[in-house]
């Protein structure tokens, strides 16, 4: 079953007619060369962005027609660089509430760090968090509200290899036990063939080719076979 | 003061241009057209005020007043730069802080309806309206484009766009405001306040002029404040779009 599709979606000069599905309770990879759009297709699943032609359906209703501050709840989405607002941990993990004049009751916020395997106190100032420890947090911030569908931007781009795999375990353990569907973009191919169930492989705008990682391993599309191999393309 | 003791006094010009030379500032050229700027405007001020002084009718001062706000409106507009429609927000806010002060000050007949007070008081609000204006969208811009992440991140948690902004605004409106009040707490420590040396320059007495002073330093604060407050919250919504979605800031750009 389909939880996301994406029909003839194009922006600005960006996104060129992109028509794809993801599945629910998977892990779809987004991968592709610097520029490729990446990014901008991410924005566009939780309405960070909206096409300027084209559909995308969240459980076969148009976004457009959706209360689209509603639909940001139920899509969590790490961004690479992890930004945090200026305070403590908790202060961050506790953001997702406090912009609603709620509060996150300690036990939980508490429970949430434990998920993602971060032992830091809740009153540590976030400045001092490490590169690993903020991508965590985080990682942990993007499950409070109990999301659908997770959205990871690049989130271990800048970590040594010993966190990349933690993290890529983490998010695996998650998926398992939460059956979240989670949308991935990484450059790394390696990591795409470690994590994928599908894969979405764009280059200048367009969707060259998506499905499961094997079938896409086997295509004879010329220029897949090329960024697989890491050709510059 | 005579004409010729003004002239005289252009030997303060020349110290600036002077050094500006020797020392290779490349600053001369600058120097010399802000003298003439300032004698040509101020000599055209001077005039203007005399007719409207002599002239007593209140479409005159009212002109006078809008001129004023225009000039400052044009002066601030190139700083906003990057906020769609910034223009209507600078007019507005001029307008409603002038008509707001004078409102209260008439009104309450804190001073009298005559050209000789209303033109220069409503020069301090309107300049300073100004002022403030320049510094909270130099501050705002600046707020923005260092938070852009976190406004996007609050943004994709379903906050709305005043959630998302909230903290850069408030941080510009704080920002803008602090030399206004940090100015008031040492004032007439360090220096005299150019309204009130002026007054006692002109003759007037002391304690008159300190009277008037302060008049104008509780003008200025609420002017920084209603300033900053209202471009502030006019502005925001220009970031973005019906749809929640942050546009930043927009500079124009060439037709591609
Ligand atoms: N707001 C914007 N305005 C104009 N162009 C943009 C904007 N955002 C992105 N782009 C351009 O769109 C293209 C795709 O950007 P995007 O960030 O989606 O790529 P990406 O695949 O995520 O790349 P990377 O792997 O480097 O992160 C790039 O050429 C980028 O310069
Ligand atoms: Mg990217």
């Amino acid at each position: 079953m389909s939880i996301l599709t994406f029909h003839e979606v194009s922006y600005q000069h960006i996104l060129h007619e992109i028509t794809g599905e993801f599945r629910e309770g998977v892990i779809t990879t987004l991968v592709g060369p610097s520029g490729a759009g990446k990014s901008t297709t991410l924005k566009h699943i939780n309405g960070l962005i909206s096409p300027d032609r084209g559909e995308i359906c969240f459980r076969g209703e148009p976004l457009e027609q959706m209360d689209l501050l509603e639909v940001r709840k139920r899509i969590g989405m790490a961004f690479q660089s992890a930004p945090m607002i200026p305070g403590t941990v908790y202060d961050n993990i506790n953001l997702p509430k406090s912009i609603f004049g709620e509060s996150l009751p300690r036990e939980e916020a508490k429970r949430l760090l434990q998920q993602v395997d971060l032992s830091v106190e809740l009153e540590r100032t976030v400045k001092d968090l490490s590169g690993g420890e903020r991508s965590r947090l985080g990682i942990a911030r993007t499950l409070v509200n109990r999301p659908d569908v997770l959205l990871l931007d690049e989130i271990t781009a800048s970590l040594d290899y010993r966190m990349v795999q933690e993290i890529e375990k983490l998010i695996l353990d998650l998926q398992q036990e939460l059956q979240t569907t989670i949308i991935w973009i990484t450059h790394d191919l390696e990591q795409a063939k470690r994590v994928s169930d599908d894969v979405w492989f764009l280059k200048d705008g367009r969707l060259i080719e998506s499905g499961a990682f094997k079938e896409l391993a086997s295509s004879d599309q010329a220029e897949t076979q090329a960024f697989l191999k890491g050709e510059s393309i | 003061m005579s004409y010729l003791q003004l002239a005289t006094s252009l030997i303060f010009i020349l110290i600036p241009l002077v050094l500006a030379r020797t020392l290779r500032l490349g600053l001369e050229k600058d120097i010399i057209i802000a003298t003439i700027r300032s004698i040509v405007q101020l000599l055209i001020i001077g005039y203007i005020l005399t007719f409207v002084f002599e002239n007593g009718s209140p479409i005159f001062m009212l002109l006078m007043i809008l001129l004023m706000i225009g000039a400052a409106t044009l002066n601030v507009i190139r700083k906003g730069d990057g906020i769609p429609g910034i223009q209507w927000i600078i007019l507005f806010t001029l307008i409603a802080v002038e008509a707001l002060t004078m409102g209260i000050l008439l009104g309450l007949q804190i001073i009298p309806f005559e050209a000789q007070q209303v033109i220069p008081i409503s020069g301090m609000v309107i300049g300073n309206c100004m002022i403030l204006s320049l510094l909270f969208l130099n501050k705002f811009k600046d707020e923005v484009e260092r938070s852009d992440e976190v406004i996007e991140l609050i943004l994709s948690l379903g906050g709305d766009a005043k959630t998302a902004i909230d903290t850069s605004l408030k941080g510009a409106i704080r920002t803008s405001m602090i030399p206004t009040i940090e100015a008031q707490k040492t004032m007439g420590l360090v220096q005299l306040p150019g309204m009130m040396s002026g007054l006692i320059i002109g003759g007037a007495d002391p304690m008159e002029a300190v009277l008037y002073q302060l008049l104008i330093l509780f003008l200025i604060l609420t002017t920084a404040a209603m300033a900053s407050v209202l471009v502030g919250f006019l502005s925001y919504r220009r970031l973005f779009n019906e749809k929640a979605q942050f546009i930043g800031l927009t500079y124009k750009k060439k037709d591609t």
